[in-house]
């Protein structure tokens, strides 16, 4: 039953942290270059266009569920499971779904790079 | 990218690390937490430890945005991994805790991941980056910066 609720905890840690991240980066996508756009227009209208943005917006109450969801995974679960299994799952459950998203171009190097530190921070927790 | 850029990405990695081991010590005092007690949940946020992490990591998220309006999230990801390099090197030599064999190995993987994507573009969205949509060629080919 406690795998059982680890793994749930995991799930929910992977998929609401995938949506913030993905949910974000089209946001500021849309805002476009903050240190450009603070040169042109100033800083409280980069802050104002950011928050204004709803992509941004459902972006981080995506991260305020994948937080809160880790903050229950780790009172059921073990540390050593929840945080890496769901941490080294979110850089590849990220690059595919920056892939189809966000039609961000994960070629070789990504994939690559992506599936490097996923295995990594696997053995980080050994 | 700029030296301007980098020290963002560094922002990102540095601020994680300090946010992170905060907000760790704060709630292993706290103690567990259970569905019956939510109150309890956000009460944690003002125990001190917690509240300076929570500030750490608000740096961490001004400089996590500010890399995704200009670089992919599949860029920012691997590259400000740097952080998990950056945990480890805290842990042996301020914390002296023992180091494994296999975190040093997980260590190495990451920094190859880090070194590998930062040698490619930052930036493929399809946007701004230079039309090369053909979807016949190699994804090799189709990747050059």
């Amino acid at each position: 039953m406690s795998q059982l609720y680890a793994w749930s905890a995991v799930a929910s840690i992977v998929f609401s942290s995938t949506a913030g991240d993905v949910l974000l980066s089209r946001g500021m996508k849309q805002v476009g270059d903050v240190a450009v756009l603070r040169r042109q227009a100033g800083l409280a209208t980069v802050v104002a266009r950011v928050l204004r943005n709803p992509n941004f917006v459902l972006g981080v109450s995506a991260m305020a569920v994948a937080f809160y969801a880790m903050l229950f995974g780790l009172s059921w679960a073990d540390v050593s499971l929840v945080i890496p299994a769901s941490t080294s799952l979110t850089f590849v459950t990220n690059a595919i779904a920056a892939k189809f998203f966000l039609h961000e171009r994960v070629d070789q190097r990504r994939w690559l790079a992506a599936l490097l530190v996923a295995g990594g921070v696997v053995l980080l927790a050994l | 990218m700029t030296f301007r850029r980098y020290l963002v990405l560094a922002g990102v990695s540095v601020f994680a690390v300090i946010g992170d081991s905060l907000v760790s010590r704060g709630m292993r005092q706290a103690g567990g937490i259970s569905l019956h007690s939510l109150p309890s949940i956000v009460l944690t946020v003002f125990r001190p430890e917690v509240a300076l992490g929570v500030f750490f990591l608000l740096a961490f998220f001004a400089c996590y945005t500010s890399a995704l309006s200009w670089a992919d999230l599949t860029y920012v990801l691997p590259a400000t991994s740097v952080s998990f390099i950056l945990l480890t090197l805290v842990a042996k030599f301020i914390l002296h805790e023992n180091v494994s064999l296999a975190r040093w190995l997980g260590v190495l993987l990451i920094s190859i991941g880090v070194g590998v994507v930062t040698q490619g573009p930052a930036l493929t969205h399809p946007a701004k980056a230079p039309k090369a949509e053909c979807l016949g060629a190699p994804a090799s080919a189709r990747l050059e910066p």
